[in-house]
């Protein structure tokens, strides 16, 4: 495996000691940024398996799978990390994946079935968190509790787009699974409340930071990083009562060369030694909460009475219909 | 009257050239669309997609090029201190990354900019930057600078002694404009408008940001939808094609209007104009100076108000991507030099229509250009190995229609006004480039190496799939440290780079221009 | 001995006739009505333009498929005589070595060429900083240097003044005396031809005339001819 990497603007190619194994991970470019949970993963994986941990991050979630799909058979990568809820079916259906054959107790709630199990035979999850939309309570005393409330108010929203955007696509799939036939009605009444659609998280929270509107489409962890990172108790996270799910997960290639080196770093990532990094590095619920529970600014995340989620299988054939209610709402 | 073999010579690297950005830019497409599966094809949206992108690109390059034609008139009439440094700050605009730009203009534009905070102060109502005019207000703030310069360049291009001459004749402002600048104008215009017509098509997250909405939809957006929501690589390969037919049905009309008959040669003396002394004039020449000054350097200024404060506590790895950014910058630009140097002389002295070929790295999407070269790659080599070349190979690609709108016409000029000198001087092949072609054509290349480097610093590199995670570039860190909540150290980003990307074009633009007149 | 064989030149609609010889060291003028044909014939002998039948001799060699560069000629045109990116004693050197890279002594031939033509002091200067005379003389001298046995003039000094341009015309006259080159000049100002060229080749009605004794042509003129001077 090779690495380019500078040295005083210089590319020195560095062939990596042959003997040692590598486990080649490919993973959204956040979770490898020096600010994600990816130096500190590495590190700990590395201390324990006597391989080389080989991080490899491309583009965002749905990026990572077209890539492994363009890769197919022949791809480097033997375990993919990062995919969610929305995007299990097809990475399944894709057949370039197999089973992990392994069994876990989670954190994560479980719309579907008993409290704690995991029920999905191909990916493990690793962390995971609820849509919200994000405000700051120095401008907004009591923020709307609902959709309803949202559309019927003149507050302003930055959204993501769904077809470029992971969030994008979870505020979709919420809208269509609490309203069923009338999510385009709510589309339609949250059109005056959309100051503009973004092509990814970073542009609109961004936008939201600098004062371009009230609300910003983020999740219910959102807060923790401003608190626990900026001690800013400013910004929180409006609770509508019920919340879209969003579950990141982590899953095998079926070719891949490290079939071994694979399961343990599945392993691994349910450990207390993975999990601890995620709240602040992720600004996500770890999937297992670790022995020392969730740092401050956790502590008080909502708890919605009703987590929402659409069976991953069911996900490819409602985004679409959804995707045309949601573009025929706001096109007008 | 070019003596017809030497023509030919002196084509032929030229059309290599043309031939091998074809190649990367269709062997790409076709990759693409070889891999592709069944998909369901175009359907309304992908129509609606492609009509917003042709009515938005139609306006922004025709707002882009109207308005900066009194710019460049205004600094092609006035002679004053630091002009020229104005002049260069005015291209800021067209090299910042996109999302640094956006957050620019919305803090002068915004629901809580400037303009909307001094409205509510004096009671008026607001005005909402969201909508078809804001993206084409957003365009025009990217576009209006190289529009400007590459009018002024044809205003530049007319012999200081056409203007002795006409102000001998007693030629007013109205005779010089019939008789010397409207024939550069309708010259100039429509490839200016043409190559920003083009970079308009591809436009994507401005589009959608300003465009309020998915109303907004442009092609590129509906290609990025096809790869990854849809994976539908068919329907991507066939919107790229959509693409860049619209791109060739502008350039081919562009080039039916810029048949060019040139102004002849002078003698390099300073342009002098004895016209412009009216105080009317006068007015209106400051006055376009200093609208164009705050409408494209205030965002910037803003830009660099916010973020320099976290300069300082910027992370070595922003350093390093910085470095990183400089080479790539760097070799893009020595390729660009490669392709675009060959293909001016083929398309100055032989075919006008071998620029379009430029064009086509503009029309091409990115994403598709580097998904097609993983395909092909892929199976050969390691991506990530690659990932350096194949970025600087695009990004020259990317600046070649550029460059080539700017080489091309001192080409032109030097080919007619000097090629019997030089041949009956016996002054062929690469001593000819060295002794005539290229010092007389030295501004125009530094001016469009300066814009090479500075959009490959920009330049986010060739999506994701071959960005190499130890050698992230600085676009690619400032977008890691807006995803990790990191805002300010992210604005601070913003700042290195817009100071990098401008610092490598002034360099290389004052290069070209500083003579060593004795 | 330059041979014009059956030359025919065309150019779109336009065409032109020659067919005769010029004896090595003739000093000729070529005069005619604007638009005969006088530029045209010049451009041929050089090289920039392919006759349509015919051919062109120098001493016993056949120049017609010799690239313009490469024939026995040394050639200033109307205007664009300099490069303006290169500086006087730069564009005489282009003459002795394209690629400039001189010997010494070919710098020294450089700087003899600048000081026979009076512009010792001036070697450094680009064409901008110099008068319009001056600038002739920075191209004849290059024409100095270049040592070629055949010297075509398509009116280099027609921008210039009366005297200015006698004085150039003279100094043309010496270089001729010293290197016993060949001259063709274009000219539609008989005093040119009376100055410095004792034959004359009279350009009308699609022909160019064999080349005849200068006074006795403008003497007593034929036809065509006594219609262009008036």
């Amino acid at each position: 495996m090779k690495y380019l990497s500078i040295a005083a603007g210089l590319f020195a190619a560095t062939t990596a000691v042959a003997e040692t194994p590598v486990l080649t991970v490919y993973t959204y470019d956040s979770f490898v940024s020096d600010w994600g949970p990816g130096p500190a993963v590495k590190a700990a994986f590395e201390e324990t398996c006597g391989c080389e941990l080989n991080l490899v991050g491309a583009g965002d979630g749905a990026a990572l799978l077209a890539r492994v799909k363009l890769e197919g058979a022949r791809s480097d990568a033997d375990v993919v990390l990062g995919l969610d809820n929305n995007l299990t079916a097809a990475a399944v259906a894709s057949g370039l994946f197999q089973e992990h054959g392994q069994t876990v107790t989670v954190d994560v709630p479980n719309p579907f079935g008993e409290a704690g199990t995991w029920s999905d035979t191909h990916f493990l999850p690793y962390d995971w968190g609820y849509f919200a939309f994000v405000y700051d309570n120095t401008k907004l005393a009591t923020p709307p509790a609902s959709f309803d409330e949202l559309a019927a108010s003149d507050l302003k929203i930055v959204i993501q787009d769904p077809r470029s955007s992971t969030p994008g696509l979870g505020l979709l799939l919420w809208v269509k699974e609490q309203y069923g036939t009338d999510a385009p009605k709510i589309w339609e009444a949250l059109a005056d409340n959309i100051v503009t659609v973004t092509k990814g998280w970073s542009e609109a929270y961004g936008l939201f930071l600098e004062g371009e509107a009230d609300m910003v489409l983020s999740y219910t962890t959102s807060p923790a990083y401003h608190i626990v990172a900026e001690e800013d108790q400013s910004k929180s996270a409006a609770a509508f009562g019920s919340h879209y799910m969003q579950v990141e997960v982590a899953g095998k290639l079926a070719a891949t060369d490290q079939p071994e080196l694979a399961d343990q770093f599945l392993t691994f990532m349910t450990t207390d030694a993975f999990q601890s990094i995620i709240p602040t590095t992720n600004w996500m619920y770890p999937a297992i909460t670790p022995a020392g529970g969730l740092p401050e600014g956790f502590a008080a995340p909502i708890a919605p009475e009703q987590a929402r989620l659409i069976a991953p299988a069911d996900v490819p054939a409602i985004r679409d219909e959804a995707l045309a209610e949601w573009q025929a709402a706001l096109s007008q | 009257m070019a003596s017809g073999p030497i023509a030919i010579k002196r084509a032929l690297p030229g059309w290599i050239a043309a031939a091998l950005v074809a190649a990367i830019v269709l062997g790409t497409l076709s990759a693409v669309a070889m891999r592709a599966e069944p998909g369901r094809g175009l359907g309304p949206a992908e129509w609606a997609a492609i009509r917003f992108t042709v009515s938005q690109a139609v306006l922004s390059a025709a707002f882009s090029v109207l308005l900066a034609v009194p710019v460049a008139r205004a600094f092609a009439r006035r002679r004053f201190a630091g002009r020229r440094l104005l002049i260069s700050l005015l291209g800021a605009p067209f090299i910042l990354p996109v999302i640094v730009a956006v957050m620019g203009l919305l803090a002068v534009f915004g629901r809580s900019g400037i303009l909307n905070e001094t409205l509510r102060f004096m009671g008026l109502p607001e005005v909402s930057i969201y909508g078809l005019h804001g993206v084409v207000l957003a365009h025009v703030f990217f576009n209006l600078p190289l529009a400007t310069r590459l009018i002024l360049q044809g205003w530049q291009d007319i012999p200081s002694e056409r203007f002795r001459l006409a102000a001998q004749l007693g030629f007013t402002t109205r005779d010089i404009f019939h008789t010397l600048e409207r024939p550069m104008l309708t010259r100039t215009l429509p490839g200016a408008a043409a190559i920003i017509f083009a970079i308009c098509l591809s436009s994507f997250a401005v589009a959608l940001t300003l465009g309020g909405g998915p109303h907004a939809t442009t092609v590129e957006l509906a290609i990025y939808q096809a790869f990854r929501f849809d994976f539908d690589l068919g329907r991507a390969a066939l919107l790229s094609c959509v693409q860049i037919a619209l791109v060739g049905t502008a350039a081919i009309a562009a080039l039916k209007f810029s048949t060019r008959d040139g102004f002849g040669a002078g003698l390099d003396r300073p342009v002098q104009r004895w016209d412009a002394a009216h105080p009317l004039l006068r007015i209106i020449d400051t006055t376009a100076i200093a609208l164009a000054a705050l409408f494209l350097l205030l965002p910037i200024t803003l830009v660099i108000l916010r973020g320099a404060p976290a300069l300082t506590s910027l992370p070595t790895s922003v350093w390093a991507a910085a470095l990183a950014s400089i080479l790539i910058a760097l070799i893009s630009t020595v390729l660009m030099l490669a392709l675009a140097l060959p293909l001016a002389i083929a398309a100055g002295i032989h075919s006008a229509r071998l620029e379009t070929v430029g064009l086509l790295g503009i029309a091409a999407s990115p994403l598709v250009i580097g998904t097609g070269l993983f395909i092909v790659i892929n199976p050969i080599a390691d991506p990530f190995a690659l990932a350096l070349p194949v970025t600087a190979t695009v990004n020259a690609i990317m600046a070649l229609p550029f460059a080539l709108r700017i080489l091309t016409p001192s080409v032109r000029d030097t080919h007619a006004n000097y090629d019997r000198l030089a041949t009956s001087l016996n002054l062929t092949g690469f001593t000819w480039l060295r002794l005539v072609l290229i010092p007389r054509i030295r501004p125009n290349l530094g001016f469009a190496c300066g814009l090479t480097a500075a959009m490959s610093m920009g330049d986010l590199g060739v999506i994701a799939l071959f960005a190499d995670p130890q050698t992230a570039t600085l676009p690619l860190q400032m977008y890691r440290l807006m995803g990790a909540y990191r805002m300010e150290l992210a604005s601070g980003a913003a700042v290195l780079l817009l100071g990098l990307s401008f610092g490598i074009f002034w360099l290389f633009d004052k290069g070209g221009r500083a003579r060593a007149d004795a | 001995m330059l041979t014009l064989d059956a030359l025919t030149l065309t150019q779109d609609d336009f065409r032109l006739t020659a067919d005769f010889k010029i004896p090595t060291g003739t000093r000729a003028a070529v005069i005619g009505p604007s638009g005969a044909g006088k530029s045209t014939l010049l451009a041929a002998i050089a090289g920039f333009l392919t006759p349509e039948s015919g051919g062109i001799r120098w001493q016993s060699s056949d120049l017609t498929e010799t690239g313009p560069g490469n024939r026995p000629i040394a050639m200033l045109f109307q205007d664009n005589n300099l490069f303006p990116h290169l500086t006087a004693a730069q564009n005489v050197a282009l003459g002795l070595r394209p690629n400039l890279r001189l010997a010494r002594d070919e710098t020294k031939t450089v700087s003899a060429a600048l000081s026979r033509v009076g512009l010792a002091d001036h070697q450094s200067r680009k064409p901008a900083q110099l008068s319009g005379g001056q600038q002739s003389r920075v191209a004849l001298a290059r024409v100095l240097v270049q040592s070629r046995p055949l010297i075509l003039l398509d009116e280099p000094f027609a921008a210039l003044g009366p005297a200015l341009k006698a004085e150039m015309l003279d100094l043309v006259a010496e270089l001729l005396d010293e290197t016993n080159a060949t001259l063709l000049m274009v000219s539609h100002d008989p005093a040119d031809a009376r100055r410095i060229a004792d034959q004359t080749i009279l350009v009308a009605d699609g022909t160019a005339h064999p080349p005849t004794d200068t006074k006795a042509l403008l003497d007593t003129p034929p036809e065509a001819l006594k219609a262009y001077l008036g």
